[in-house]
């Protein structure tokens, strides 16, 4: 467990009941028919009043979607395409303050928590309902040293030639079918840029909600850290159970400028039946540190991969990523390091569980180019099996063009001790209690990188797929 | 009425081999009992199984806590009812902290009733009382935010099975060779522990090859184990004699058990059992 008892702290994670599993009546204000075709990209970009750069970057992504096949690895997605709602426009206008918010819409985010966390212990939030961020808010502070934490959609507008020079840069449209897919039909997503030198104490959060059943949802973000910068940027996500599929597909591109430091925190908790497919790419520049932080939990299938380019020397990435694959569960998860420079160094660490007939599996790519000399990259990736029914699949990647490196890779899998069970409940108890203590321990050493509060969350998260899963 | 565990005739098995073959022994809460046997004479396995290991089968017999069966119940049932089992080889759990650990067994055994999910005791109340017994037991409160045996030493691990054991004063309580890997200044002090902990207060049944973890627990009563029964019972002398000239009488006086103990010896031992 994360929370050090010896410390002042009357967390208790056991003992609440799924909170996210609710629906919000909530009239939209606009809502595109369904399915995609030219017609509805142009008229996301037309609602939008976006220039004409955006809607020809749109047009051009929604030929390369419709060109590429779909993956053939991976996990098994069985998507119509034009069963979907690619637009959702929940209300006219961002509040910025909760008054501003439509009741309806509050109402979600108070359930979830969000004007309390923000209160506490945020620098900003973002909350996107469906396809729009809905309420937005930065600390005065931050806002007159030239911080910059808005929409994305906003930024289109009012920052747009900061904007413009780096979206798409790191993640182009031809990258993937559903960084296409994105590119063409994005909508909401955060967008912050850090000026240099500034370092931002508290962290920013964005919050994704989906409510509506068959809604796609296509976030874009965008972060530029500038030289010697310093920001944590925290997203969560959440959706009800609906019977038939949703779809998330984010982009999110990270720039950290020389000196700069980024750390990009997920924990999300999607329903069963998302599809939850998003690309995540950092550039990190000379002495730059870009950090990963990912916790899979839910969804029918994620095939999320972050991954940090390290462009110069010096650069640094690290990804901590956390799959928790429950029944009916496919978690294809894992990350990717490319050291394109010298004296870079690389760490990935990749915990997975699954349980219940869940199938997590581990995807990393170690790359080293040529010229990239005492490149330093390290891979660690563990998986937990707690039933006979459930599996785990380690894929890793690792393509070496340099002599001067050194690289490691150490895999483990293992069971649920049947003697660690026993010890537990000699001690008094229950079995499922003991499994929970065990699961915990063994995601403990990237728990304890999380701050408190999102430690706190995923402890209780753990718990919630944990409970019933012994007889 | 004085709790009573009473022990009658059991008969267990692993994987189809007999290893305990009609054991019958009673404690009274309050007394202290001293079991003593060479390799393979079942004494861990005597333990493992009052605390409802799932690897052993009882083919016969009982195991009465105030005259109810507990056979049927769970570990942590057992547990909860006020029987305690100090590991010889305690398991490592990476990344749980013993504080974190002691504080939901401690919950669990103090409020039997308790479900899943309900309140554990309150954080500083439950802070308090493990520094108490921390210091009590001259350990470093740092321990506490220690992974529960992950890279302990011999030592550390039964000062940390002595610590669970005074956390969760059970009314019985089995100490499976509490003394072995530690040097005699580390035993003499955990005697002194347990006696300090209130050891006098439970039904203590010390399973050792040596006579220093009963320097400050004298035991009423010692048996001696051998092929699976309890061919001896008597005071401290039978102890004294034990550990100064070994089993050899002992043996010479039980030929039969003496030859099923050797038995048992001769098939690999599973990984629980004897060493």
């Amino acid at each position: 467990m994360a929370i050090d008892i010896m410390l002042e702290s009357e967390h208790d994670a056991i003992g609440e009941i799924n909170k996210y599993d609710f629906r919000t009546d909530a009239k939209a204000v606009f809502k595109a028919r369904k399915g995609l075709d030219r017609e509805i990209v142009a008229q996301i970009s037309e609602m939008k009043n976006e220039p004409g750069w955006m809607r020809d970057f749109r047009l051009k992504a929604l030929e390369i979607f419709e060109a590429k096949p779909m993956p053939k690895w991976g996990g098994n997605i069985e998507l119509d395409f034009q069963d979907i709602y690619y637009y959702l426009k929940p209300t006219n206008k961002q509040g910025r303050t909760w008054d501003d918010v439509p009741e309806e819409i509050k109402e979600t985010f108070e359930k979830l928590g969000i004007p309390e966390a923000e209160r506490k212990y945020l620098a900003g939030v973002k909350a996107q309902f469906e396809s729009e961020v809905v309420y937005g808010s930065l600390k005065e502070d931050l806002v007159k040293k030239g911080v910059i934490f808005t929409d994305t959609d906003t930024a289109v507008r009012e920052h747009a030639d900061l904007l413009r020079q780096y979206f798409g840069t790191v993640i182009p449209p031809g990258d993937n079918k559903f960084a296409a897919l994105n590119s063409a039909v994005w909508s909401g997503g955060s967008f912050i840029y850090v000026p240099k030198g500034v370092k931002i104490e508290f962290p920013l959060q964005a919050y994704f909600r989906i409510n509506e059943e068959n809604m796609g949802q296509f976030e874009r973000t965008l972060i530029i850290v500038d030289e010697g910068a310093h920001v944590h940027y925290v997203e969560g996500c959440t959706a009800p159970m609906y019977s038939s599929e949703s779809l998330h597909s984010a982009v999110v591109e990270v720039i950290v400028k020389r000196n700069g430091r980024c750390r990009y925190t997920t924990i999300q908790n999607w329903a069963n039946n998302i599809y939850n497919l998003v690309t995540k790419r950092a550039f990190a520049y000379q002495d730059a540190v870009m950090e990963w932080v990912d916790g899979n939990l839910g969804s029918q299938l994620t095939m999320k991969y972050p991954a940090v380019y390290m462009l110069e020397p010096g650069a640094r990435g690290e990804i901590l990523s956390i799959a928790f694959a429950g029944k009916g569960q496919h978690q294809d998860a894992g990350a990717k390091l490319v050291h394109a420079a010298s004296n870079t160094t690389g760490q990935i660490i990749s915990k997975s569980i699954s349980k219940n007939g869940g199938r997590s599996s581990y995807r990393g790519l170690a790359k080293v180019e040529r010229g990239a000399r005492n490149a330093k990259c390290n891979v660690v990736c563990d998986a937990l099996i707690l039933d006979p029914a459930s599996r785990s699949d380690t894929y890793p990647y690792i393509e070496i063009a340099e002599q001067d490196v050194s690289i490691g890779h150490e895999a483990s899998v293992s069971r649920i001790g049947e003697e660690q069970l026993f010890y537990l409940m000699s001690r008094g108890l229950t079995e499922a209690e003991a499994s929970t203590m065990i699961v915990n321990g063994f995601i403990e050493p990237l728990v304890k990188e999380l701050p408190m509060e999102y430690a706190v969350e995923l402890n209780r998260l753990i718990q919630l797929q944990m409970e019933g899963s012994v007889g | 009425m004085t709790d009573t565990l009473e022990i009658r005739d059991l008969h267990v098995e692993i994987e189809g081999r007999p290893i305990l073959r009609g054991v019958n022994l009673t404690i009274r809460r309050g007394e202290t009992h001293a079991l003593m046997g060479p390799n393979g004479s079942g004494k861990s396995t005597l333990g493992l199984v009052i605390m409802g290991h799932p690897n052993y089968e009882v083919t016969a017999g009982e195991i009465l806590l105030n005259g109810e069966n507990i056979l049927e119940m769970e570990a942590d049932e057992r547990a909860r009812a006020g029987i305690f089992y100090a590991f010889q080889r305690p398991i490592a759990i990476p990344g749980v902290k013993l504080a974190d650990f002691l504080r939901h067994a401690t919950t669990n055994v103090r409020n039997p009733q308790r479900k899943e999910g309900e309140e554990l005791i309150p954080m500083r109340e439950f802070r308090a009382e493990l520094k108490e017994k921390m210091s009590q037991l001259r350990m470093d409160p740092d321990f506490a935010r220690r992974y529960v045996n992950d890279g302990f030493s011999g030592g550390e691990m039964k000062r940390a099975e002595i610590l669970q054991l005074a956390m969760l004063q059970p009314k019985f309580a089995i100490l499976d060779e509490t003394d072995s890997g530690l040097d005699a200044d580390a035993v003499r002090l955990a005697s002194q522990s347990i006696a300090e902990i209130g050891g006098e207060r439970m039904g203590l049944l010390i399973i050792t090859h040596h006579d220093k973890l009963l320097e400050h627990n004298p035991p009423q009563f010692t048996h001696v184990i051998l092929g699976g029964r309890i061919v001896e019972t008597g005071g401290p002398e039978l102890a004294a004699e034990l550990h100064t000239k070994g089993y050899d009488r002992v043996r010479r006086d039980h030929p039969e058990a003496s030859e099923l103990n050797d038995r048992n010896n001769e098939v690999e031992q599973p990984q629980l059992a004897e060493t």
